[in-house]
Protein backbone atom coordinates (compact mmCIF):
# COMPACT_ATOMS: atom_id res chain seq x y z
CA UNK A 1 0.00 0.00 0.00
CA UNK A 2 1.34 3.41 -1.01
CA UNK A 3 -0.10 6.75 0.07
CA UNK A 4 0.08 9.63 -2.41
CA UNK A 5 -1.51 12.98 -1.51
CA UNK A 6 -3.56 11.18 1.12
CA UNK A 7 -4.94 8.57 -1.34
CA UNK A 8 -4.13 4.90 -0.80
CA UNK A 9 -2.85 2.98 -3.80
CA UNK A 10 -2.63 -0.84 -3.94
CA UNK A 11 0.91 -1.47 -5.17
CA UNK A 12 4.22 -2.82 -3.96
CA UNK A 13 6.25 -0.32 -5.90
CA UNK A 14 5.74 2.41 -8.47
CA UNK A 15 8.26 4.35 -10.51
CA UNK A 16 7.78 7.99 -9.61
CA UNK A 17 8.24 9.09 -13.23
CA UNK A 18 5.52 6.65 -14.38
CA UNK A 19 3.08 7.84 -11.73
CA UNK A 20 3.66 11.46 -12.66
CA UNK A 21 3.20 10.74 -16.37
CA UNK A 22 0.08 8.64 -15.90
CA UNK A 23 -1.54 11.26 -13.70
CA UNK A 24 -0.81 14.22 -15.91
CA UNK A 25 1.75 15.91 -13.67
CA UNK A 26 4.29 18.09 -15.46
CA UNK A 27 7.58 17.92 -13.62
CA UNK A 28 8.24 21.61 -14.21
CA UNK A 29 5.15 22.46 -12.15
CA UNK A 30 5.64 20.33 -9.05
CA UNK A 31 7.74 19.30 -6.09
CA UNK A 32 7.70 15.81 -4.54
CA UNK A 33 8.45 14.56 -1.07
CA UNK A 34 8.59 10.96 0.09
CA UNK A 35 8.44 10.04 3.80
CA UNK A 36 8.95 13.71 4.68
CA UNK A 37 12.09 14.06 2.57
CA UNK A 38 12.34 16.19 -0.55
CA UNK A 39 12.96 14.23 -3.74
CA UNK A 40 15.31 16.36 -5.88
CA UNK A 41 14.05 16.84 -9.45
CA UNK A 42 17.22 15.21 -10.73
CA UNK A 43 16.07 11.93 -9.13
CA UNK A 44 12.51 11.83 -10.54
CA UNK A 45 13.44 9.48 -13.41
CA UNK A 46 15.10 6.86 -11.19
CA UNK A 47 13.07 7.22 -7.98
CA UNK A 48 11.05 4.18 -6.88
CA UNK A 49 8.14 4.51 -4.44
CA UNK A 50 7.84 1.43 -2.21
CA UNK A 51 5.01 -0.11 -0.22
CA UNK A 52 4.50 1.84 3.00
CA UNK A 53 5.86 5.08 1.56
CA UNK A 54 3.93 8.31 2.05
CA UNK A 55 4.31 10.69 -0.88
CA UNK A 56 3.12 14.26 -1.32
CA UNK A 57 3.13 16.02 -4.68
CA UNK A 58 2.75 19.79 -4.41
CA UNK A 59 2.30 22.26 -7.23
CA UNK A 60 3.89 25.59 -7.87
CA UNK A 61 1.31 28.21 -6.92
CA UNK A 62 2.54 31.62 -7.96
CA UNK A 63 -0.40 33.98 -7.59
CA UNK A 64 -0.63 36.54 -4.87
CA UNK B 1 -3.53 50.15 27.31
CA UNK B 2 -6.79 51.11 25.65
CA UNK B 3 -9.68 48.79 24.92
CA UNK B 4 -8.45 48.23 21.36
CA UNK B 5 -6.71 44.92 22.04
CA UNK B 6 -8.83 43.70 24.98
CA UNK B 7 -10.29 40.74 23.04
CA UNK B 8 -6.84 39.28 22.35
CA UNK B 9 -5.08 40.29 25.58
CA UNK B 10 -7.46 37.99 27.46
CA UNK B 11 -6.02 35.03 25.53
CA UNK B 12 -3.48 33.17 27.68
CA UNK B 13 -0.94 32.91 24.84
CA UNK B 14 -1.02 36.68 24.29
CA UNK B 15 -1.68 38.75 27.43
CA UNK B 16 -0.06 42.15 28.08
CA UNK B 17 3.37 40.69 27.45
CA UNK B 18 2.43 39.32 24.05
CA UNK B 19 0.72 42.56 23.14
CA UNK B 20 3.94 44.43 23.89
CA UNK B 21 5.84 42.01 21.64
CA UNK B 22 3.36 42.68 18.84
CA UNK B 23 3.67 46.42 19.40
CA UNK B 24 7.47 46.24 19.15
CA UNK B 25 7.50 43.95 16.10
CA UNK B 26 8.48 44.94 12.56
CA UNK B 27 6.84 43.04 9.71
CA UNK B 28 7.42 43.61 6.00
CA UNK B 29 4.65 42.72 3.57
CA UNK B 30 5.94 42.34 0.01
CA UNK B 31 2.99 42.80 -2.33
CA UNK B 32 -0.21 44.63 -1.40
CA UNK B 33 -2.52 42.49 -3.51
CA UNK B 34 -4.80 39.53 -2.86
CA UNK B 35 -2.66 38.02 -0.10
CA UNK B 36 -1.26 41.29 1.21
CA UNK B 37 -4.71 42.81 1.70
CA UNK B 38 -6.02 40.42 4.37
CA UNK B 39 -2.54 39.92 5.85
CA UNK B 40 -2.07 43.66 6.33
CA UNK B 41 -5.54 44.15 7.83
CA UNK B 42 -5.03 41.43 10.44
CA UNK B 43 -1.49 42.52 11.29
CA UNK B 44 -2.75 46.07 11.77
CA UNK B 45 -5.77 44.92 13.73
CA UNK B 46 -3.57 42.83 16.03
CA UNK B 47 -1.42 45.87 16.74
CA UNK B 48 1.81 44.87 15.01
CA UNK B 49 3.55 48.16 15.71
CA UNK B 50 5.68 48.61 12.61
CA UNK B 51 4.48 47.50 9.21
CA UNK B 52 6.34 47.93 5.93
CA UNK B 53 4.47 47.65 2.64
CA UNK B 54 6.25 47.34 -0.69
CA UNK B 55 4.51 47.33 -4.09
CA UNK B 56 5.18 49.24 -7.31
CA UNK B 57 1.83 48.47 -8.98
CA UNK B 58 -1.22 50.69 -9.09
CA UNK B 59 -4.75 49.70 -8.07
CA UNK B 60 -6.99 48.67 -10.99
CA UNK B 61 -10.66 47.78 -11.08
CA UNK B 62 -9.91 44.10 -11.77
CA UNK B 63 -7.98 43.92 -8.45
CA UNK B 64 -11.02 44.68 -6.32
CA UNK B 65 -12.57 41.18 -6.35
CA UNK B 66 -9.84 40.19 -3.88
CA UNK B 67 -7.59 43.11 -2.95
CA UNK B 68 -9.98 44.38 -0.33
CA UNK B 69 -7.62 46.80 1.40
CA UNK B 70 -8.04 49.07 -1.65
CA UNK B 71 -11.23 50.76 -2.81
CA UNK B 72 -12.80 52.44 -5.83
CA UNK B 73 -11.47 55.85 -4.81
CA UNK B 74 -7.89 54.54 -5.04
CA UNK B 75 -8.01 53.14 -8.58
CA UNK B 76 -4.84 54.34 -10.31
CA UNK B 77 -3.07 54.98 -7.02
CA UNK B 78 0.10 53.11 -6.03
CA UNK B 79 -0.83 49.98 -4.06
CA UNK B 80 1.70 50.46 -1.25
CA UNK B 81 0.36 53.97 -0.61
CA UNK B 82 -3.26 52.87 -0.96
CA UNK B 83 -2.72 49.93 1.41
CA UNK B 84 -0.89 52.20 3.84
CA UNK B 85 -4.00 54.40 4.00
CA UNK B 86 -6.15 51.30 4.53
CA UNK B 87 -3.97 50.08 7.38
CA UNK B 88 -4.06 53.44 9.15
CA UNK B 89 -7.84 53.68 8.73
CA UNK B 90 -8.06 50.46 10.73
CA UNK B 91 -5.37 51.30 13.28
CA UNK B 92 -3.81 54.76 13.53
CA UNK B 93 -1.68 53.77 16.54
CA UNK B 94 0.90 51.87 14.48
CA UNK B 95 3.78 52.96 12.24
CA UNK B 96 3.50 52.27 8.54
CA UNK B 97 6.35 52.62 6.05
CA UNK B 98 5.44 52.45 2.37
CA UNK B 99 7.79 51.60 -0.50
CA UNK B 100 6.14 52.37 -3.87
CA UNK B 101 8.79 50.35 -5.70
CA UNK B 102 9.55 46.78 -6.72
CA UNK B 103 11.69 44.64 -4.45
CA UNK B 104 14.87 43.99 -6.45
CA UNK B 105 18.20 42.23 -5.97
CA UNK B 106 19.69 45.67 -5.43
CA UNK B 107 17.35 46.98 -2.72
CA UNK B 108 16.18 43.73 -1.05
CA UNK B 109 18.89 43.37 1.59
CA UNK B 110 18.56 47.02 2.64
CA UNK B 111 14.79 46.83 3.07
CA UNK B 112 14.44 43.29 4.46
CA UNK B 113 17.14 43.77 7.11
CA UNK B 114 15.00 46.45 8.79
CA UNK B 115 12.30 43.91 9.68
CA UNK B 116 11.83 40.90 12.00
CA UNK B 117 9.57 38.88 9.72
CA UNK B 118 8.65 39.02 6.04
CA UNK B 119 5.47 37.99 4.23
CA UNK B 120 5.82 36.86 0.62
CA UNK B 121 2.56 38.13 -0.88
CA UNK B 122 3.91 38.66 -4.41
CA UNK B 123 2.23 37.27 -7.52
CA UNK B 124 5.28 36.08 -9.45
CA UNK B 125 8.00 33.46 -9.09
CA UNK B 126 10.90 35.85 -9.60
CA UNK B 127 9.70 37.75 -6.53
CA UNK B 128 9.11 34.58 -4.50
CA UNK B 129 12.60 33.22 -5.16
CA UNK B 130 14.16 36.65 -4.54
CA UNK B 131 12.44 36.92 -1.15
CA UNK B 132 13.49 33.36 -0.29
CA UNK B 133 17.12 33.78 -1.29
CA UNK B 134 17.55 37.14 0.44
CA UNK B 135 15.81 35.98 3.63
CA UNK B 136 17.95 32.82 3.72
CA UNK B 137 21.10 34.90 3.18
CA UNK B 138 20.10 37.42 5.88
CA UNK B 139 18.86 34.65 8.24
CA UNK B 140 15.44 36.30 8.26
CA UNK B 141 12.25 34.29 8.84
CA UNK B 142 9.51 34.65 6.24
CA UNK B 143 6.20 33.15 5.24
CA UNK B 144 5.60 32.15 1.62
CA UNK B 145 2.13 31.84 0.16
CA UNK B 146 0.64 31.40 -3.27
CA UNK B 147 -2.94 31.28 -4.49
CA UNK B 148 -4.69 30.57 -7.81
CA UNK B 149 -8.33 29.73 -8.58
CA UNK B 150 -9.57 28.09 -5.35
CA UNK B 151 -6.14 26.76 -4.36
CA UNK B 152 -3.61 28.05 -1.91
CA UNK B 153 -0.41 27.05 -0.14
CA UNK B 154 1.58 28.44 2.79
CA UNK B 155 5.09 27.57 4.05
CA UNK B 156 7.10 29.33 6.76
CA UNK B 157 10.87 29.48 6.77
CA UNK B 158 12.80 30.02 9.99
CA UNK B 159 16.59 29.67 9.73
CA UNK B 160 17.69 26.23 10.94
CA UNK B 161 14.12 24.94 11.29
CA UNK B 162 13.41 23.17 8.03
CA UNK B 163 13.65 23.65 4.31
CA UNK B 164 13.42 26.93 2.42
CA UNK B 165 11.24 27.58 -0.62
CA UNK B 166 14.14 26.80 -2.99
CA UNK B 167 14.81 23.49 -1.20
CA UNK B 168 11.36 22.38 -2.30
CA UNK B 169 10.86 24.00 -5.71
CA UNK B 170 14.52 24.38 -6.75
CA UNK B 171 14.12 27.09 -9.40
CA UNK B 172 11.81 29.51 -11.15
CA UNK B 173 9.54 27.46 -13.44
CA UNK B 174 10.17 27.82 -17.15
CA UNK B 175 7.87 30.05 -19.12
CA UNK B 176 5.00 27.96 -20.42
CA UNK B 177 5.22 25.42 -17.57
CA UNK B 178 2.89 27.48 -15.42
CA UNK B 179 -0.27 29.06 -16.83
CA UNK B 180 -0.69 32.82 -16.71
CA UNK B 181 -2.36 34.00 -13.47
CA UNK B 182 -4.70 36.41 -15.24
CA UNK B 183 -6.05 33.56 -17.40
CA UNK B 184 -6.31 31.04 -14.57
CA UNK B 185 -8.10 33.47 -12.28
CA UNK B 186 -8.55 33.66 -8.53
CA UNK B 187 -11.48 34.04 -6.15
CA UNK B 188 -11.07 36.64 -3.41
CA UNK B 189 -12.31 34.48 -0.55
CA UNK B 190 -9.43 32.05 -1.28
CA UNK B 191 -6.84 34.83 -1.10
CA UNK B 192 -8.59 35.90 2.12
CA UNK B 193 -8.09 32.47 3.70
CA UNK B 194 -4.47 32.16 2.61
CA UNK B 195 -3.41 35.74 3.43
CA UNK B 196 -4.99 35.34 6.87
CA UNK B 197 -2.91 32.21 7.46
CA UNK B 198 0.19 34.27 6.65
CA UNK B 199 -0.80 36.93 9.20
CA UNK B 200 -1.37 34.16 11.74
CA UNK B 201 2.15 32.79 11.10
CA UNK B 202 3.70 36.24 11.63
CA UNK B 203 1.74 36.76 14.83
CA UNK B 204 2.73 33.33 16.25
CA UNK B 205 6.37 33.92 15.34
CA UNK B 206 6.33 37.29 17.14
CA UNK B 207 4.60 35.83 20.18
CA UNK B 208 6.83 32.74 20.19
CA UNK B 209 3.82 30.50 20.65
CA UNK B 210 2.13 27.61 18.88
CA UNK B 211 3.45 25.69 15.89
CA UNK B 212 4.62 27.33 12.70
CA UNK B 213 4.38 25.91 9.19
CA UNK B 214 8.12 25.21 9.18
CA UNK B 215 9.08 21.98 7.41
CA UNK B 216 5.51 21.58 6.28
CA UNK B 217 3.25 23.16 3.71
CA UNK B 218 -0.40 24.02 4.33
CA UNK B 219 -2.35 23.26 1.16
CA UNK B 220 -6.00 24.09 0.66
CA UNK B 221 -8.42 23.38 -2.15
CA UNK B 222 -11.28 25.69 -1.20
CA UNK B 223 -13.53 24.16 -3.86
CA UNK B 224 -13.63 20.82 -2.02
CA UNK B 225 -12.36 22.17 1.33
CA UNK B 226 -9.70 19.47 1.26
CA UNK B 227 -6.86 20.64 3.46
CA UNK B 228 -3.57 18.79 3.74
CA UNK B 229 -0.18 19.32 5.29
CA UNK B 230 2.76 18.14 3.18
CA UNK B 231 5.70 17.50 5.48
CA UNK B 232 9.14 18.22 4.06
CA UNK B 233 11.23 17.53 7.11
CA UNK B 234 14.84 18.29 6.37
CA UNK B 235 16.41 20.84 4.03
CA UNK B 236 17.54 19.74 0.58
CA UNK B 237 21.34 19.37 0.81
CA UNK B 238 21.59 20.36 -2.86
CA UNK B 239 19.60 23.57 -2.35
CA UNK B 240 21.13 26.56 -4.11
CA UNK B 241 20.02 28.95 -1.36
CA UNK B 242 20.53 27.24 2.00
CA UNK B 243 22.26 23.96 1.00
CA UNK B 244 25.74 25.15 1.83
CA UNK B 245 24.87 26.51 5.25
CA UNK B 246 25.65 24.54 8.37
CA UNK B 247 23.09 24.85 11.13
CA UNK B 248 24.92 23.93 14.27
Amino acid sequence: MIKINGNLIEADEIKLADYLNENGYRTGRIAVECNEEIVPKSQYESFIIHSGDVVEIVSFVGGG
Amino acid sequence: MSDRYSRQIVIDEIGQEGQSKLNDAKVLVVGAGGLGSPALMYLAGAGVGNIGIIDADCVSESNLNRQVIHNVDNIGKNKALSAGEGVLRLNDKINVTTYPIYLTKENAADIISKYDFVLDCVDNFEGKFLINDECVRLKKPFCHAGVIRFNGQVLTYVPGRGPCYRCIFEDIPKEGDIPDNAKVGVIGAATGIVGSVQAMEAIKYILGTGNLLTGKMFIIDALTMDVRIAKFGKSNPECGACGNMLWL
